[in-house]
């Protein structure tokens, strides 16, 4: 929403302020300014010049040279210009020596403007320039008289024939001017008027508030003898009024009305469309204006499309409309979709003898699901979405008419049909300026509240404790709404700051939290930097995975509205940002990469969606580099050992994961539950991924690990009787795995076995083909004795009969 | 036998004396104080001596025996003080050469931020909860007081699973199921991954985060709020940080307001970041709407509260002055390591 302080002040006419105060002072009392463009901010110097002799350059094809008089006494400069649609006797804003112009022919427009110097062209002397509206910093779209392509002749436009030679073009052509950019908020349909912010900027400023004085104008004629009206959906359409123009006079609308509309940025065309865009903006309420003549049975009817029914709106474009959408039709056909957009078949041209003016409210929703099915977005419909109030709709009409009569661009025929079948009432609020204070945390006395009740046109019964809300402030409903008038007026600002009284409450992180933090700590600490990517994907990254079509990660939920392809899906697993992720590194020649994400995957219950489904935290790990599967794991072990996952964990190589080298991968399993997976990358899913190095990734499911966290200490006493060693070579054939050599000796080990450690591994010549060679370093110990050989030597025989089993000898 | 002991002694002196290898100090120690020494030969040597002379000559021989020993002693200590001068000397080490480091991991910036704002309100006694990032409709905008088709909805940009699931579009959500849980009062903040439907840009992205707040207490006021963001903003920005509120508006509050702080790189003087006004917008928040109240079950005429939004992108990329927020999705390890 846009206005200009001109347009502001002509209903706040005492208004004195700078752009900048004004911005502050309407921010703070929740009219948020987003920014503001003063129009004359590069214009310096510009005066109306009138030509009075060009004659032909002596050097120059292209050049003339202008004798252009700057004052009524008859001062001339000389002028050389190139442009070829100025002649004698015309008057156009002439720059003179050292002023400013917002924009160059030659370079476009410029932040700080263009100063002008006098000058030689071709050896001719120039004072100054002529300008054209560009030059002035507007378009010929808002100021549809200045010529294209030229120098803006004023003396063309009626409007400018008589301005006085030297006077202020600038002024002249409005343009000592200041349009700001409001954000207003979906609450206040008021405030999408010039109307509604003028109200608040006279609350604001403490200035009277004069909106335009509307009478009923109107002929002698009744309306009911052009036209009939009939709702049949009123839920869609609470009010529909219309009145009739006849011997319409089509022109050009007056400076003023122009000049307003083109500081909101709406094009001035002819009287009749400004003055509908006129009262739209003035009011926030939309009206269309329908050429009678083509209106059939001197009927409107109101009623919903049929499914399928073509409709070609004046824009030209095709409709195809279904039957939710609300149409006006006359006797035969539609001629207007509701709150949208008029029919071709209807639309004023240049040959309008009688017109129908039509100011009604629609159903907001309708208007904006409406619009969005059939892609259209008119500024009627972005003011009829925010749900207008019905009790504006006379008034605008009015108020449009009464201009129609003003600007002589037609004969309003007397009365008006306006079907309103359920009057909305103004409603009663209760205050209470105790439970105000106390939501508050003020103490502002009740004459004041009154006082900013009524400043904003709020009726008040001070008998009742009540204030009479106006149905154009339907945000009102109860008394924290007033409580928020109240702040606003006596000041956000002024509001003092306090803590919050009451019991102490013991914050704090919840369980989940605290087990994330620490496993934070932990990958951190072995160089892992923390990522982050997206919850989407892209359901490629199932082929790019190598998953089975039938693996239960392809089972993701579908987003109906995605931001394309690519963020289809909710992903199941993080796996496919990591990799990105590495690759992104990998091609940025990034050595030694090594990335974490603790982030949710989306596992769905069943598919379609008729529940939540599990998000799980996952622990994702990614790294290349001077690494192996065994750093990887490493970290994993770490992570699980910070979890008092103390007791062993099972690595299992039959991990079943298509992304993962099939001979270096394991499934993590501890208490006979998975906790986590890790391992290589596939060589050909790496390349999908474009990484050109070996990469290693691992998950931990964080939900499973912070189950079988453990975090209780008891202390155990430090051994205080020596342990006995025995290391031991063994050989074996290749496939037989260390984890299960270690579980046979810590089985058969049995409690004097306090460690088993891996020192060498050995595959060679000096073996067997097939073969390898473990060596362990086992250490015995007992709590409350000094071990003898006899009772380790027992131990080892059992551990080597237990090996045996398994086709492991002692290395001969 | 006197004059014999005290040439031993002067002998044994000047030995020690012009030594100046540290291992033939013993040799000397040997050669007057071993089993074969001489002052052990004078002791041998006892019997010649009329027996009343010998206790003093026994005296004379352990005094000259004290003074070769204390002697040995001290050239010896000179002996090892020198070596051991020189072998530090020889030790010197060029200590400007690199450190060995640990290859260590970095933080998010958007988890450091969090962890600042977490531990800004866990000392003020709020809990930190999480809710679901797949949210039910009613969740996200009913009980929120945002009924189906009012504008509100579509301002949001909100993603759709099915008719009433969706992806949170704000972790105001949350508030709404610590409500439900009926414990009061209530002092929350909810963090967590929202998402909009915006196409990625420098300032855009359909996955952010967002840290909500909840206070629900009784005589809880407008002024608490002020007062307790402005302690907030302060504690993250800097003591010298000023707070201003203005008017917005919120389904789910009433009064709402925007807070700005002070820019944190111009301090307020106005600078091309905060577009010259000096201030920078942080949040939105208000007084908890009486209707919300009133449909998770509180009484509006009880209970008040207010509740509090932040971006957590929004604060991490003024806070580290980060022009990009793709960059924080990229996950490139030169960028993650600055911080």
């Amino acid at each position: 929403m846009d206005t200009s302080l001109s347009w502001i002040k002509a209903y706040v006419p005492d208004l004195d302020c700078t752009a900048q105060e004004y911005t502050d002072a309407m921010t703070l009392s929740g009219t948020k300014v987003e920014g503001f463009t003063e129009l004359d901010k590069n214009l310096d110097k510009i005066v109306v010049g009138k030509i009075n002799k060009i004659e032909k350059h002596p050097d120059a094809d292209k050049l003339v040279i202008c004798q252009v008089q700057i004052s009524e006494d008859g001062q001339e400069v000389q002028i050389v210009t190139g442009a070829a649609n100025v002649k004698e006797g015309d008057k156009v804003p002439v720059v003179l020596d050292g002023g400013h112009v917002a924009s160059s022919h030659k370079d476009g427009e410029s932040e700080n403007g263009f100063k002008i110097k006098k000058g030689k062209l071709r050896g001719v002397e120039s004072f100054g320039m002529m300008c054209s509206i560009e030059e002035l910093g507007s378009t010929t779209d808002m100021y549809p008289d200045a010529a294209k392509d030229g120098i803006y002749i004023l003396s063309d436009n009626p409007a400018y024939k008589d301005a006085p030679i030297g006077s202020d073009a600038v002024e002249l052509l409005g343009l000592h001017d200041v349009t700001f950019e409001y954000e207003i908020t979906s609450n206040r349909v008021d405030c999408f008027g010039v109307l509604g912010i003028a109200r608040e900027v006279a609350a604001t400023f403490g200035k009277k508030f004069v909106p335009p004085v509307v009478t009923e104008t109107g002929n002698d004629e009744k309306v009911e003898d052009y036209i009939s009206v009939e709702v049949k959906n009123p839920e869609l359409c609470p009010r529909y009024t219309a009145r009739v123009v006849k011997n319409i006079k089509l022109a050009p609308s007056p400076e003023w009305m122009q000049r307003r509309l083109a500081s909101v940025g709406i094009r001035p065309i002819n009287n009749i469309v400004d003055i509908t865009n006129y009262v739209m903006e003035e009011y926030s309420q939309p009206m269309h204006a329908y050429d009678l003549d083509h209106i059939e049975d001197h009927k409107i009817i109101v009623r919903k499309a049929e499914a399928g029914e073509p409709f070609k709106t004046l824009d030209g474009q095709e409709r195809k409309l279904d039957d939710t959408m609300l149409m006006i039709c006359d006797g035969k056909k539609p001629i207007g979709l509701a709150g949208i957009m008029g029919g071709e078949n209807s639309m004023i041209t240049d040959d309008v003898q009688t017109m129908l003016f039509e100011a009604a409210t629609f159903d907001g929703t309708n208007i904006r699901l409406s619009g969005k099915k059939l892609g259209m977005r008119t500024d009627a419909q972005a003011k009829f979405e925010k749900g207008l109030d019905p009790n504006t709709a006379v008034e605008a009409m009015n108020r449009a008419c009464q201009l129609v009569e003003e600007l002589g661009a037609g004969e309003v025929v007397g009365g008006m049909i306006d079907y309103y079948p359920v009057k909305k009432e103004p409603i009663r609020i209760a205050y209470d300026p105790a439970k105000i204070n106390a939501l508050l945390g003020t103490d502002i006395s009740e004459e004041d509240m009154i006082r900013y009740f009524e400043t904003i046109d709020l009726e008040v019964d001070k008998a009742n404790r009540e204030v009479i809300v106006p149905t154009w402030r339907q945000d009102l409903e109860r008394m924290a709404d007033l409580a928020e008038e109240v702040a606003r007026f006596y000041g956000y600002d002024n509001i003092p700051m306090t803590l919050p009284s009451g019991a102490a409450t013991s914050g704090g992180l919840s369980e989940k939290l605290q087990h994330e933090a620490m496993v934070r700590e932990v990958v951190e600490s072995y160089g892992f930097c923390e990522g982050m990517t997206f919850s989407f994907e892209s359901p490629k990254v199932y082929d790019k995975l190598n998953l089975p079509e039938d693996d239960v990660l392809r089972r993701s939920i579908q987003i109906t509205n995605p931001l394309g392809e690519d963020y289809s899906v909710m992903r199941t697993s993080a796996l496919g940002g990591m990799l990105t992720s590495l690759a992104t590194n990998y091609n940025r020649r990034n050595q030694e990469v090594r990335l974490y994400e603790l982030a949710n995957v989306y596992l769905p219950k069943q598919l379609p969606l008729t529940e939540l489904p599990d998000e799980r935290m996952q622990l994702t790990l990614g790294m290349y580099g001077k690494v192996d599967f065994f750093d990887m794991k490493g970290v994993v072990q770490a992570v699980l050992e910070r979890m008092g996952l103390n007791k062993t964990a099972k690595y299992d190589p039959n991990a079943g994961k298509s992304f993962l080298h099939p001979g270096r991968q394991a499934v993590v399993s501890y208490e006979g539950k998975t906790v986590a997976y890790l391992g290589e990358v596939h060589p050909a899913v790496q390349k999908n991924f474009g990484i050109g190095t070996r990469t290693y990734l691992a998950v931990i499911d964080m939900q499973t690990v912070s189950e079988l966290a453990n975090f209780d200490v008891k202390y155990e006493g430090v051994a205080k009787f020596p342990s006995m060693t025995r290391d031991i070579s063994l050989t074996m054939k290749k496939e037989v795995l260390a984890g299960e050599v270690e579980e046979i000796i810590r089985v058969r080990g049995g409690k004097l076995l306090e460690s088993c450690e891996l020192f060498d591994i050995y595959e060679g010549s000096q073996l067997t083909s097939g073969y390898k060679s473990l060596a362990y370093k086992i250490v015995f110990r007992a709590p409350d004795r000094t071990l003898t050989d006899e009772e380790v030597g027992k131990c080892m025989d059992k551990i080597m009969n237990g090996l045996a089993d398994k086709g492991v000898e002692l290395r001969q | 036998m006197k004059e014999k002991l005290t040439k031993i002694l002067e002998d044994a002196m000047g030995q020690i004396e012009k030594t100046e290898q540290l291992d033939r100090l013993n040799d000397i120690k040997v050669a007057f104080l071993g089993k074969k020494g001489e002052l052990t030969s004078v002791l041998k040597s006892m019997k010649e001596v009329a027996p009343e002379d010998r206790p003093k000559v026994g005296q004379l021989v352990n005094e000259a025996r004290t003074q070769i020993e204390a002697k040995l002693e001290e050239k010896k200590a000179l002996f090892e003080k020198a070596l051991l001068e020189e072998k530090i000397k020889s030790e010197t080490i060029d200590v400007t050469l690199p450190g060995k480091m640990q290859m260590k991991g970095h933080r998010h910036p958007n988890t450091i931020t969090l962890q600042e704002v977490e531990d800004i309100f866990v000392g003020m006694g709020y809990e930190v909860v999480e809710g679901p990032e797949v949210e039910y409709d009613y969740y996200n905008f009913e009980a929120l007081n945002i009924p189906a088709n009012h504008p509100a909805k579509d301002e949001q940009d909100t993603f759709y699973i099915t008719k009433d699931i969706l992806l949170r579009s704000q972790t105001s959500s949350v508030q709404v199921h610590e409500m439900e849980k009926g414990k009061l009062p209530i002092r929350m903040i909810a963090p967590g991954r929202v998402f909009r439907s915006d196409e990625v840009d420098a300032t855009h992205s359909p996955t952010f985060h967002q840290i909500e707040g909840l206070v629900i207490d009784k005589d809880i006021t407008f002024a608490d709020l002020k007062g307790t963001l402005q302690e907030f903003a302060k504690r993250l920005f800097g003591e010298e940080t000023k707070v201003k509120f203005r008017p917005h508006h919120f389904q789910f509050t009433e009064p709402s307001a925007e807070m700005d702080v002070t820019c944190f790189k111009c301090g307020g003087k106005g600078c091309r970041f905060c577009k010259g006004s000096g201030w920078v917008e942080i949040l939105g928040c208000g007084m908890v709407h009486p209707h919300v109240l009133e449909m998770s079950g509180i009484d509006p005429e009880e209970y008040t509260g207010f509740a509090f939004g932040v971006g957590l992108e929004r604060i991490a990329l003024f806070k580290y002055e980060i022009d990009d927020m793709r960059l924080l999705y990229e996950n490139d390890t030169r960028f993650l390591k600055q911080f």
